[in-house]
């Protein structure tokens, strides 16, 4: 709980610290401020409390997604190099600063007992990553990624408040617990009110807005590719991590009593996720615009788990989510390395063909790069496969069968396009010259490497805790 | 204790009430062209809300729901702050509040 208020307030020292002539304080300041809320968060471990007036609940799965989103924060701010430095990125304590309150607000989504709680933490990290997303302002892709993003954003947080209210008509209460009392009540004398079930529909499809689930996925591709990449590698890592242990705490605790109602339903959008996901990411030219795709696709995956809703669901999301950050941060890292050297039609490039040769070039780089693109595809002895084969074992705990079979087959379509740029860079010849990064920017990178490496090799480690 | 002046009027008719001014914010989300406009037909969609969260508040007589609506218009405010400064943002660069010119993104 201190770690949420901790945030804030540096987030707002953040701010004053833009006052400074000497720009190179920020990162260290900002790093410091996420280690410490590290920490903080640490020292709610085995504290079971409810604060704020009973609307925010900590415990060991509280500390747990908080630690994932902090740790993930911590890493994507250690790629976060070129902030200050030209003339386009005038503002960068403004922007560690957003940073800090949307994490603020990833934190609120995955403690909340309230549904209070749950739409302040929603929106707290959705405004803030609208001004992330648009924040390259003369870049009219930018623009337009922020604009969609915004536009399609507060449309589902009106379907989620439309859900809210009507839930809120049928059971008369906000809180977790009133709401899963009344459900159980309810359906044991077979006297459910439709307003619950409507209730429960919209607010289920504004949170599938929000962790990008298809049919509901649309905006995904064109925000994920327009965005700074730096900040597309926050949206699709932390954004997905807190949406999902809303969507789970929500349904699975709140919703328990109508299992049978919203299964389903969820069961046939997964299997829409993860078909539209691997699919088109297989189509895609754009490493950027694949890499968007992938993570529906692996919204999908984590949709299998909320669906199952046994108990072990909870910790194989918390070990999916930590994987898939994990690789996730690294391979936006490489191409942020990568698109900032080479140019096609006057910007950044994101295509495969930037790839061409990276092993000869910067063999580390693609070293990187390649257990990323392993991790995600699941390939044994890296992170992602143990994701992986949590969920999968869920959801065989659960008798989802024909579910399994689909999410397996649709695994085998992700190689194909993650081995893409694995032999752009192994076997295609070497286009221009070595990239140069700083140290610090190599030193995050080999760190989500080793630790995705570990996780593949030791993941009882890690999954003792969850 | 409800209010004799609400309760002259159905908990249904407020629902139905709700529930049309949210089908036509969605209507006009997915239909119109302009940003402002779009903009302005997810501000009703959060009125239609706010009204359906009183209505339910005062027949409960809870005033959990009406608490809930305080929040819904402080983040609506600063959500129309980001909105129109991305709108003001993007007229800079086209000259235009047509989402039909953003098109560099293909769909």
């Amino acid at each position: 709980m201190l770690s949420i208020i901790s945030l804030s307030i540096f987030g707002i020292v953040n701010l004053f610290l833009g006052f400074l002539k000497s720009r190179r304080i920020l990162l260290p300041a900002t790093l410091l401020f996420l280690i410490v809320a590290l920490i903080l968060n640490s020292m709610d471990w085995n504290q079971q409390a409810l604060y704020f007036g009973d609307m925010l609940r900590v415990n060991n799965v509280f500390v747990n997604f908080a630690g994932i989103v902090l740790i993930t924060a911590l890493l994507i701010v250690g790629i976060s190099r070129h902030f200050g430095n030209d003339e386009e990125h005038t503002h960068p304590a403004e922007y560690y600063a957003i940073l800090l309150f949307s994490v603020t607000g990833a934190l609120m989504m995955i403690g909340f007992e309230n549904l209070i709680m749950l739409f302040v933490g929603v929106e707290v990290l959705s405004v803030a990553m609208y001004v992330l997303t648009g924040t390259d302002k003369r870049n009219i892709r930018s623009n337009e990624a922020a604009l969609k993003y915004f536009l399609m954003g507060s449309f589902a947080t009106g379907l989620l408040l439309f859900g809210v209210a009507m839930v809120y008509g049928a059971t008369g209460s906000f809180k977790l617990g009133g709401i899963a009392s009344y459900v159980q009540m309810a359906s044991m004398y077979g006297a459910v009110s439709p307003l619950l079930y409507v209730g429960l529909l919209f607010l289920f499809i504004g949170m599938l807005f929000k962790v990008s689930a298809a049919p509901f996925h649309f905006w995904t591709p064109d925000v994920y590719e327009g965005a700074p990449t730096i900040f597309t590698a926050f949206m699709s890592t932390v954004v997905k991590t807190a949406g999902f242990a809303a969507f789970y705490k929500i349904a699975s605790t709140a919703f328990a009593g109508v299992y049978g109602f919203w299964a389903q339903s969820l069961a046939v959008m997964a299997v829409l996720t993860l078909l539209i996901g691997n699919i088109t990411a297989a189509y895609q030219g754009s490493f950027k615009r694949m890499m968007a795709y992938s993570s529906i696709s692996h919204a999908g995956y984590l949709l299998l788990a909320v669906v199952a809703k046994v108990p072990s669901s909870q910790s194989a999301i918390l070990f999916y989510s930590l994987s898939y950050s994990l690789a996730t941060v690294a391979a936006f890292g490489v191409l942020m390395a990568v698109s900032e050297s080479r140019q096609f039609e006057g910007r950044g490039d994101d295509r495969y063909e930037a790839f061409n040769g990276l092993a000869k070039t910067n063999p580390l780089l693609a070293f990187v790069l390649t257990v990323s693109m392993l991790s995600l595809a699941g390939i044994p002895l890296t992170a992602g496969f143990w994701g992986k084969f949590f969920i999968f074992s869920a959801a065989v705990q659960a008798n989802l069968t024909s579910l399994l079979v689909i999410a397996v087959l649709m695994s085998c379509v992700g190689i194909y396009y993650y081995f893409r740029v694995i032999i752009a860079m192994y076997l295609k010849p070497a286009e221009g010259e070595g990239i140069s990064v700083s140290a610090g920017f190599t030193l995050t990178l080999v760190l989500t490497t080793v630790l995705t490496l570990l996780l593949g090799v030791f993941p009882d480690v890690v999954k003792n805790i969850f | 204790m409800i209010p004799e002046v609400v309760q002259r009027i159905p908990l249904q008719y407020y629902i139905f009430f709700a529930s049309a001014l949210f089908v036509i914010g969605i209507v006009g989300v997915l239909t119109r062209r302009n940003a402002i406009i779009i903009f302005m037909s997810v501000e009703l969609m959060l009125n239609a809300v706010n009204l359906l969260l009183i209505a339910f508040s005062t027949y409960r007589s809870d005033p959990n729901g009406q608490v809930f609506v305080f929040f819904i218009m402080a983040v609506a405010a600063a959500e129309v702050a980001v909105g129109l400064a991305i709108i003001v943002m993007i007229y800079r660069n086209v000259r235009s509040v047509d989402i039909g010119l953003l098109n560099k993104l293909k769909w």
